[in-house]
């Protein structure tokens, strides 16, 4: 006994830290190991939700069904209604009369109605100004929205088919030609799959590790511990790397999913990536951590890191609706959510690349959240008993 | 009579289990409130204020009277006027700007001159459902700048033709606040009842109180009913208390029935209960009952349509998405807010809500006693 005691003494502080740690990492190590959930919250659920986002997800519209109601038999109608039939945003089917095409659209077998007055031809070709009337279901606004700008694109494609045609003499008028820099094909996926990562990290940065001290104070495990020689920095340490391997894990494994399987551009550079996301990561960790550490019950941990975790990370951070179009308070509640400052930062970073003015004050903000989160966190392992 | 006793007594314990603590009982309520309010404001695809700047290197009187055009519209806020075509890319690369309007040094002159006028419109792809909304919202103004131009005889009338005049039923002012609302109460009320129930028979069998009450005079059936109804009542009262909120807070019309959306409600949640208690039974810690819970609601509420139409899925997605429960309810509820459904028009999402509750439920009671370690 008095040897070891001697031993210990004689052995150098780093000697002794690296030998605590050793001790906490192998136990933390073994607990993630045995129960199979966290590997697969690591490996599965990227690629799960890398597929639903992917292919789920598109905001774009192609074969959008309408009905088109044509009392017109002149040919300027019948050769609109065909343009709508050959375009690749919309399928037709005909519909003999308004109130059967009103029965489908109730129905919702079609999405809208385009409606031709008897008297198109003849109008267009006496007072060259006839009009189309367009009906459609509302109800999913952002689809309507997109259909009303589709169907505006082929009667303004057909207008200058005509002119180029000599049926009619358009007036010349302001058109626009657009180019989307970035993105140029407006590729949904390239803008989900990136967000993505935000949410897979933030699952396994802040989900796992609220269950994980608030399990051991649960358990009674955690009062072991304290009787051991762990200092509270030991203990930290030991539940912030594993975790962190995991979420690294999980984020190089989607990343590369997202790059071989789907395609998406990756124009930043790899080593910005690992820098961003470990801060990131971090911030995740100490957050999640503590939580746990605060409220001690797992059940409550849980629920509360659902709700101020990952519900902000999916709908308050850019990842899905756009923040900047939200009344004011929303927009500067989302600023305390790391969640926000890493979907802008993957987005920049996937498709525009290392643009350093973009990504330093995201960075420096997140920085700070992961500083001042770990130091909570490290508060809040105390070493003492509620009495 | 007996077995009503036992029963009382379960649900008892079950709610004493969530309400005896102060922050558990807090959690039931609270937050799920507050969600349903700030993601009702955030939960939108209209835009407002998109950040532009314009290089107008026409100058002209008809140049600045289009910049006025897109500036009226609301829809657009102006950061910055360029002098030249170099700063583009800058302002764009930085997101100072989300999408430069480039009127060339001909505009004016090519208008008065009857040739047509090119606007180059140049787009932050980096998120692209804003940029083709933005685009969209643009493409109306330049039609309604086409239409003042012949109005006030700078161009000849008749115009490019054809017009196209549009309307949307259901919800004329195309707020997509409408869409996502109206369906979001069911989701979050989902959240909570998955949360609840999916932590429920895993925690006690991580403390070892579930044998004590399989070894007690329960039938699985009666553990099932008692597990299930703290999660029922408390789903339901906050999915009716955000529909109240919809209407009366998000203004989102109520064209249906009451009762139809009371049936809705309370299939959808007995249906989601069934989901949790069956994830629950098959965990044997809290952890996995939570990650069993995510497993599924990610998907679930992904591709339910909550956020984008699942026409656009490929087929294999949508033949997956005929046992998505949550896809269901959102349908019956857009139903009966906008559309106006009754009890009888909610049927088809009805019955295979009932059909996965009747499979998960008696799955799950059967599962409390054959998990084995």
């Amino acid at each position: 006994m008095t040897i070891d005691r001697q031993q210990i003494n004689e052995m150098s502080r780093p000697a002794l830290f690296l030998m605590r740690m050793r001790g906490i990492l192998r136990k933390e190590t073994l607990q993630i190991l045995r129960d199979p959930s966290s590997i697969a919250l690591a490996i599965v659920m990227p690629i799960v939700l890398l597929f639903i986002f992917g292919y789920g997800i598109t905001l774009d519209a192609r074969n959008v069904p309408v009905a088109i109601v044509s009392d017109d038999s002149g040919p300027a109608g019948r050769d609109l209604a065909a343009r709508f039939d050959l375009s690749p945003y919309f399928t037709t089917s005909p519909a003999t009369s308004m109130a059967e095409a009103v029965t489908l659209l109730n129905r919702k077998h079609i999405d809208g109605i385009i409606c031709l007055k008897s008297d198109f031809s003849a109008a267009l070709q006496s007072k060259n100004q006839a009009p189309v009337q367009m009906i459609l279901n509302g109800i999913d606004a952002n689809r309507a929205r997109l259909i009303q700008g589709y169907a505006r694109g082929i009667i303004s494609k057909w207008g200058e088919l005509r002119e180029a045609r000599g049926e009619t003499a358009v007036t010349p008028a302001v058109t626009v030609t657009h180019r989307v820099w970035f993105n140029e094909t407006a590729e949904s996926r390239n803008f989900m799959v990136p967000g993505l990562i935000t949410l897979i990290m933030t699952l396994i940065g802040i989900l796992l590790t609220a269950l994980v001290v608030a399990r051991e104070w649960e358990r009674g495990t955690m009062e072991a511990m304290l009787v051991t020689p762990l200092r509270r920095l030991d203990i930290l340490l030991g539940k912030v790397l594993p975790y962190y391997l995991l979420g690294m894990m999980g984020m190089g494994l989607s990343v590369g999913v997202a790059v071989t399987l789907f395609h998406v551009p990756f124009r930043g550079s790899i080593a910005v990536l690992l820098l961003v996301s470990s801060i990131f990561m971090l911030a995740c960790l100490g957050y999640g951590l503590f939580l746990s550490a605060a409220i001690r019950i797992q059940f409550v941990a849980a629920q509360i890191s659902v709700i101020t975790g990952f519900l902000p990370a999916l709908f308050l951070s850019g990842l899905i609706f756009d923040l900047e179009s939200t009344p004011v308070p929303i927009q500067i509640i989302s600023h305390i959510f790391p969640a926000r400052y890493f979907v802008d930062i993957s987005h920049t970073l996937f498709m525009a690349g290392d643009i350093w003015p973009v990504l330093l004050p995201d960075v420096i903000v997140l920085a700070g959240m992961a500083i001042l989160f770990i130091g909570l966190a490290f508060r809040n392992i105390s070493k003492r008993l509620e009495v | 009579m007996k077995s009503l006793h036992r029963i009382l007594a379960l649900m008892i314990k079950e709610f004493a289990m969530i309400l005896k603590d102060k922050k558990s009982r807090f959690i039931v309520i609270g937050p799920p409130l507050l969600q349903f309010f700030v993601f009702g404001y955030a939960a939108t695809f209209d835009l407002k204020d998109v950040r532009y700047a314009v290089l107008d290197e026409s100058r002209g009187t008809l140049s600045r009277q289009f910049v006025a055009g897109v500036e009226g519209s609301g829809h657009f806020d102006l950061v910055a006027n360029l002098l030249s075509e170099y700063e583009i890319e800058d302002i764009i690369t930085f997101e100072t700007a989300r999408l430069v309007i480039h009127i060339g040094p001909e505009f004016d002159r090519n208008l008065r001159s009857g040739i047509p006028a090119g606007v180059q419109v140049i787009a932050d792809g980096r998120n692209p459902n804003v940029a083709l909304i933005a685009l969209g919202y643009l493409g109306a103004i330049v039609g309604q700048y086409n239409q003042t131009l012949v109005t006030q005889g700078i161009v000849n009338p008749g115009g490019p033709g054809v017009h196209l005049v549009e309307r949307a039923w259901f919800n004329s002012n195309l707020q997509s606040r409408w869409f996502i609302v109206s369906a979001l109460g069911g989701v979050i009320s989902m959240v909570v009842v998955m949360l609840l129930t999916s932590l429920s028979v895993a925690r006690e069998r991580e403390f070892g109180t579930f044998d004590q009450l399989l070894v007690a005079p329960f039938t699985p059936g009666e553990i099932l009913l008692g597990k299930s109804l703290p999660g029922m009542v408390f789903g339901l009262l906050d999915a009716l208390l955000f529909s109240a909120g919809a209407v009366f807070w998000f203004g989102v019309p109520f064209r249906g029935t009451i009762a139809a959306l009371v049936l809705a409600l309370l299939c959808f949640i007995i249906t989601m209960v069934g989901v949790g208690l069956l994830v629950s039974s098959l965990s044997m810690t809290m952890q996995q009952g939570l990650l069993g819970a995510f497993v599924f609601m990610m998907p679930a509420v992904i591709l339910s349509g909550l956020i984008s139409p699942t026409e656009n899925m490929p087929h294999w997605l949508q033949m997956g998405n005929f046992i998505n429960p949550v896809r269901y309810i959102i349908i019956a509820l857009r139903n009966i807010f906008l559309q106006g459904a009754d009890t009888a028009m909610i049927w088809p999402q009805i019955w295979p809500l009932l059909l996965i509750a009747g499979v998960a439920l008696p799955s799950a009671a059967w599962l409390f006693r054959h998990r084995s370690q």
